[in-house]
């Protein structure tokens, strides 16, 4: 089992010599908008450092902006840091070949996409065995893999269907079966659930609930929702224009709020029963 | 009053190199079009001159039913290419298919992987991009000099010159849908650890294949219409009957010729384009009578049933069910 360390991590999107520029600004305590101003780059992370432990459902919140997206694409390096460092159970995935890479994202972290992510020319059983077909195994055991997690997530009967044949959630149910079938310690979710209806939302959650308590792997699920958050994380980190604002258990967020940003988040669904 | 320009000419430059190239490089160029005349073009031609007719026109029949899946469609191919051969044409017709068939799969040879590289490397398609500028644009006329200079006249530089017009639109579709592949289907492979050559051929060749079959359907319709311009510096086929047509007031010969090449241009046209969407993308497309957005879907028996009972079934029954189209 594995457990993510992020460290001092920052991201700058920008021109070379302007992003260096632009951390200096940072680290002597510029926020997002001067530096902005200042450098003309964007600002995706500010110092972030995070302790994710193995097993556990950690959510990444925040608004349209704050870099949580971003951050989730650090962990199988989709995007490079510009300074940091990040450690999947211990090894620090930065300094990996292309080799390690390879096999990083193959066998110890799989994602799960926003806009699904499918392949639209293959059926929704090649989609699942994805995962599986690209590390080498043999088609046929990784077909019976991929039945076998489209059965789990309730897709028993659409293996020969095409993805553009099927709805929003069922959709993203193929692309969380391709994830599991990868079968890895590491699962991200970036905004997994976000595009789909209110009712088909709550019972993916219930699944993901469901499976997690089987398989124990280490989820780090990205949302702008708070309700999701409370309900499925064992741990939650709120971001705003790139910097941690809060980390702590779903009690610790809603009865100990860090600051005026997060009790306002927390007032919002004071309506909401719970 | 005096004119703002020097007076510059190239014109002497050009000719001193030209001549240079041709004697230096003369002999090789000459081997070059011997081979390739002897093991690709004139096997070729021989085969389709060769065969008869009727099988031809089996085959054209077949191809076309297997393009498009209607019956309709190939008979017309099949009753339109069998006009041109009642028009006394048939033979120029093999001659003129032969050639625009090598020129062609020369193109696609180069043409594809050229493509495949620039899209992934923008410092090639900066310098690449103004290079096709030219071959398509520089009247063929100025380039043809030199080039009947180092081949003599015959099907060889017909060829190049054919080439040389027809390659630049394949490398341009090609690089272009392969850029327009869905950053976040690539993105989702990447995340699943493939190498660049599965990444290749699992995601982005099958996703830019309607891009890059558009590609290969204009370069054949550019090898077509230098057919007249091939004639020129000696090839055979149907150039030479619309050549002959203009050089000797016979519009009636050149008209007769002319329409025998447009109507090789649809066949060919139509059976790519027919290869291009695959058969799901056109079997949708003719169910919804819209033009389909995506690019890759099968024609299943139930499929319309399929699809209702699917959404049907994700939903908790609170919605009416569709009747089966």
């Amino acid at each position: 089992m594995s457990g993510i360390e992020v460290k001092n991590v920052y991201k700058i999107f920008g021109a070379r010599d302007a992003s260096q520029r632009a951390l200096e600004l940072l680290r002597g305590g510029a926020g997002k908008a001067e530096v902005l101003e200042k450098t003309r780059c964007n600002v995706g992370l500010n110092d972030v450092s995070l302790s994710i432990g193995s097993g556990q459902i950690f959510v990444i919140m925040g608004l349209s902006g704050s870099g949580k997206s971003t951050l989730v694409r650090h962990f199988n390096r989709l995007i490079e840091p510009t300074v940091g460092d990040i450690l999947i159970d211990g090894k620090d995935v930065l300094k990996l070949s292309d080799n390690g890479l390879r096999d990083l994202r193959r066998y110890g972290v799989s994602m799960v996409f926003q806009s699904f992510g499918l392949l639209p020319h293959q059926t929704v059983l090649n989609n699942a065995a994805y995962a599986l077909v690209t590390r080498g195994e043999k088609k046929a055991a990784a077909h019976t893999s991929a039945r076998e997690w489209l059965g789990k997530v309730g897709l028993a009967g659409y293996a020969d269907h095409y993805p553009d044949e099927l709805s929003g959630g069922m959709r993203q149910r193929v692309g969380l079966a391709r994830a599991l079938a990868a079968n890895t310690d590491v699962l991200l979710m970036d905004e997994a659930f976000s595009a789909l209806d209110p009712l088909i939302r709550t019972e993916m959650q219930d699944q993901l609930l469901e499976l997690q308590a089987t398989l124990k792997k280490t989820i780090v699920f990205i949302t702008h929702d708070l309700d999701e958050a409370l309900r499925i994380g064992n741990q939650i980190a709120i971001l705003r224009d790139g910097r941690l604002i809060q980390c702590g258990t779903p009690d610790d967020i809603l009865h100990r709020p860090a600051d005026d940003y997060v009790r306002r988040f927390v007032e919002r669904r004071a309506g909401t029963t719970h | 009053m005096g004119s703002p320009f020097l007076h510059l000419s190239i014109a002497d430059w050009v000719n001193d190199q030209v001549a240079a190239f041709v004697q230096r490089y003369g002999d090789a160029f000459h081997n070059f079009s011997v081979l390739m005349l002897r093991d690709m073009l004139v096997p070729l031609e021989s085969l389709l001159r060769a065969t008869p007719p009727i099988v031809v026109l089996a085959a054209v029949g077949l191809l076309g039913w297997h393009a498009s899946r209607r019956v309709g469609v190939a008979l017309l191919f099949v009753a339109l290419l069998w006009l041109i051969g009642s028009f006394g044409l048939w033979d120029k017709l093999m001659q003129t298919f032969a050639l625009m068939m090598v020129a062609t799969l020369i193109s696609v040879v180069l043409g594809v992987p050229l493509g495949i590289l620039a899209a992934s490397s923008s410092t090639l398609r900066r310098v690449l991009l103004p290079v096709l500028d030219v071959m398509q644009t520089l009247p063929s006329f100025v380039y043809l000099i030199p080039v009947l200079m180092l081949f003599g006249l015959g099907k060889v530089p017909a060829i190049l010159a054919t080439v040389v017009y027809a390659l630049p639109p394949l490398i341009r579709l090609t690089d272009l849908g392969i850029r327009h592949v869905d950053a976040e289907i690539v993105e989702a492979a990447r995340a699943f650890g493939t190498t660049r050559m599965q990444l290749l051929f699992g995601v982005q060749l099958p996703l830019a294949r309607p891009s890059i079959m558009a590609g290969i359907n204009q370069t054949t319709m550019m090898a077509l219409s230098m057919v007249v311009i091939a004639s020129m510096i000696g090839s055979r086929g149907l150039g030479e009957d619309v050549l002959a047509g203009i050089q000797t007031l016979d519009v009636g010969k050149g008209t007769q010729a002319g329409v025998a090449i447009v109507i090789l241009a649809i066949v060919i046209d139509r059976i790519s384009q027919g290869y291009g969407q695959g058969r799901r993308t056109r079997g949708l497309a003719r169910k919804s009578k819209q033009p389909s957005r995506i690019p890759f879907r099968r024609v299943r028996e139930q499929e319309s049933e399929g699809t209702d009972a699917a959404k049907a079934g994700e939903l908790t029954g609170k919605l009416n069910s569709e009747p089966a189209k």
